[in-house]
């Protein structure tokens, strides 16, 4: 098992260097280069000259890239041109909004999602299979900040049931222990805080949820019907074995494995969804940084984003593959 | 009322029939029968047709402010139908239902091309990946497992965020490179599977030359996954150039008509005219169905498992 984990890890390496050289090559093949970029409308000849002697670009280009390197490894990502704040202690402010909201709708996936899935798998063929899988074809088919924005305007503009946007109320004074607005009222007993930003998640969260729910489902229903046809099925069924321990003891553990991995890649999917669903609902994480530094092409904050998405990417993944080798023994020697 | 011989007849005549079919007209055949795929497929038909026939079908010019249009034209209202005009006006005071019509010709635009550009560049890595193997497949393959390494929407963000302005070509570039490294896996995968198949072995120990195996028996057996990824990847072409123009990433030009520059504009007026976000959105969500029905029953179709 240690064997396996280091060797998985170590496997990791090789990926997020590629990675960097490409963010490094990335932030270089911009038109006229960085310098110019950075600058913008206030660019002029002396000042790109300047500036790229202080941004060390007038050296050559692997020495650029080690102190690139070197900058990023002790945590430096430069300062952000909007807020003029280093790009790591912006990230550091937006990232509990966009944990809390991605966990909320993972759940809903996940919960909602598997037993969906058995289910449909269970009455292969009949409507509600049918039906089922209509759906999942059809939620992967609606854009994400569209249902968002179909949401929003039914539930919180027209109705009036639901927060339209933002993480709490502008009057609760909550104080702020964490940044996860839910944990912060438990942790000092401000209940009412906890709820309205609960209140406040319900609606990006469902939107958020859609597609991860939709592979969920999918994944599932296609995972138990192939474990159903196992041999090891019918011999507990033949040996008299009760429906119910057959279902959940050899059945669904059996059919949870691809699950498992599946929702690993969902943080994918799940990080390019809460950068839309996060504009639509005002939500203050990531994506808004995200959405906000692409209007204003705000590079350094782009660039650690990018490198930040892509890493924390590859850890899951990572975390994924050692978990899975925890439950089914047989991926360790593979 | 079918007697048991006749049953059985049919079943006979059936086995008779699919014995001597090729795999594609099976799969056809097949596909006809499928309610899902001729769903699909009309989708699909009524939305290249009517993008191509798009601007004799508007009944008004696209581009045009109407007078009659603009004289009711508020921050507050927009107005809504009319006679001579099937939806009313847009943001602008131009004929909705026109521009809609129109923008189904950008969004294939969009789509075909994005596929088209991702597939050949993904095939042309897979299948150089596959065919010449060792360190060649080696390299290629890590390379597209970083690319696949970055979620896909932000791997799009930032190709598109380079230009220092949004515009359709940016957007399609973006959309295409996402799917290099999908349609690379997929060919490399299959060609590999291929590698130690009786018809591979048959051919080498008869010496046929590598290339002719390549391209005579390898690639014409492993277009069938491709087919199919081409027309799912149709389906979210359209759903991430859409979503590339909501953040800001499409063509700031107010003139183009394209359904997710449409929906990514009326952001402004949703409280005013719910419906300019409403049909492009359901144009989009229609045609996208249509390619990911069109291409599920087509894996299934072409999965030699599936025939009996």
């Amino acid at each position: 098992m240690l064997r396996f984990t280091i060797r998985r890890l170590l496997q990791a390496i090789p990926t997020l260097f590629v990675l960097s050289v490409l963010v490094f090559a990335w932030l270089r093949s911009l038109p006229g280069g960085p310098a110019t970029a950075l600058l913008g409308d206030k660019a002029t000849p002396e000042s790109i000259a300047s500036l790229e002697k202080i941004m060390g670009l007038d050296q050559p280009l692997y020495l650029q890239y080690f102190n690139f390197l070197g900058r990023m490894l002790s945590g430096d990502m430069g300062n952000s041109i909007i807020s003029a704040d280093p790009v790591l202690e912006e990230i550091g402010r937006a990232l509990p909004a966009t944990i809390e909201l991605s966990v909320v709708a993972l759940l809903i996936a996940v919960l909602l999602g598997i037993p969906l899935g058995y289910l449909s798998a269970s009455y292969r063929g009949r409507f509600f299979d049918n039906a089922t899988i209509m759906g999942t074809l059809a939620g992967v088919a609606v854009p994400v900040f569209f249902l968002g924005i179909v949401l929003k305007y039914v539930f919180a503009q027209e109705l009036g049931l639901l927060p339209p946007s933002s993480r709490q109320d502008a009057d609760i004074d909550a104080t702020r222990v964490t940044g996860f607005a839910t944990l912060d009222g438990m942790l000092t007993g401000e209940w009412d805080a906890t709820g309205n930003a609960l209140w406040h998640l319900v609606l990006p969260a469902i939107a958020l949820s859609s597609i991860p729910l939709a592979v969920i489902v999918r994944i599932t229903r296609a995972s138990v019907l192939d474990v159903l046809n196992e041999d090891f099925i019918r011999t507990a069924n033949a040996k008299g074995l009760q429906a119910t321990v057959v279902r959940t003891r050899h059945v669904l553990r059996n059919a949870l494995l691809p699950v498992s991995t599946t929702v690993g890649l969902q943080t994918g999917l799940l990080l390019g969804g809460a950068v839309l669903t996060e504009k639509v609902f005002v939500w203050g994480g990531l994506g808004s940084l995200l959405s906000e530094g692409i209007q204003r092409r705000d590079y350094p904050r782009l660039q650690a984003l990018i490198l930040l998405a892509a890493g924390v990417y590859v850890l899951v993944n990572l975390l994924v593959d050692i978990s899975y080798a925890i439950i089914d023994p047989r991926v360790r020697t593979s | 009322m079918t007697s048991l011989l006749d049953r059985k007849k049919k079943r006979v005549d059936d086995l008779a029939e699919s014995a001597g079919t090729s795999l594609a007209a099976d799969a056809f055949r097949r596909m006809a029968r499928n309610p899902v795929a001729v769903t699909g497929a009309v989708i699909v038909l009524a939305f290249v047709l009517l993008s191509i026939f798009a601007p004799w079908l508007a009944p008004k010019d696209p581009f045009l402010r109407y007078p009659e249009l603009l004289e009711n034209l508020r921050a507050d209202s927009i107005p809504g139908p009319q006679p001579g005009f099937l939806l009313g006006s847009d943001e602008f005071g131009r004929d909705f239902f026109s521009r809609l019509l129109v923008a189904s010709q950008q969004s294939l635009v969009v789509g075909v091309v994005a596929t088209l550009f991702g597939g050949a560049i993904g095939m042309l890595i897979g299948g150089l990946a596959g065919a010449l193997g060792g360190w060649v497949d080696t390299l290629l393959m890590r390379l597209t497992d970083i690319l696949l390494s970055v979620p896909s929407l932000l791997l799009a963000i930032s190709i598109a965020a380079l230009a220092s302005r949004g515009s359709q070509t940016t957007v399609i570039i973006a959309v295409a490179v996402v799917s290099v490294p999908i349609f690379a896996r997929l060919l490399r995968g299959s060609m590999l599977a291929q590698r130690h198949s009786d018809h591979v072995l048959a051919a080498t120990a008869l010496g046929v030359k590598r290339r002719t195996i390549v391209f005579r028996h390898m690639l014409p057996n492993s277009l069938g996954p491709v087919i199919v990824q081409a027309t799912l990847t149709l389906a979210t072409s359209i759903i991430e150039a859409a979503s590339l123009s909501f953040l800001g990433l499409g063509d700031p030009d107010p003139n183009r008509a394209e359904w997710g520059l449409m929906l990514s504009k009326s952001q402004s007026y949703i409280d005013v005219k719910f419906e300019l976000a409403l049909y492009p959105a359901l144009a989009i969500i229609v045609v996208a169905l249509g390619f990911t029905l069109l291409g599920e029953s087509l894996r299934e179709a072409l999965d030699p498992k599936n025939r009996r």
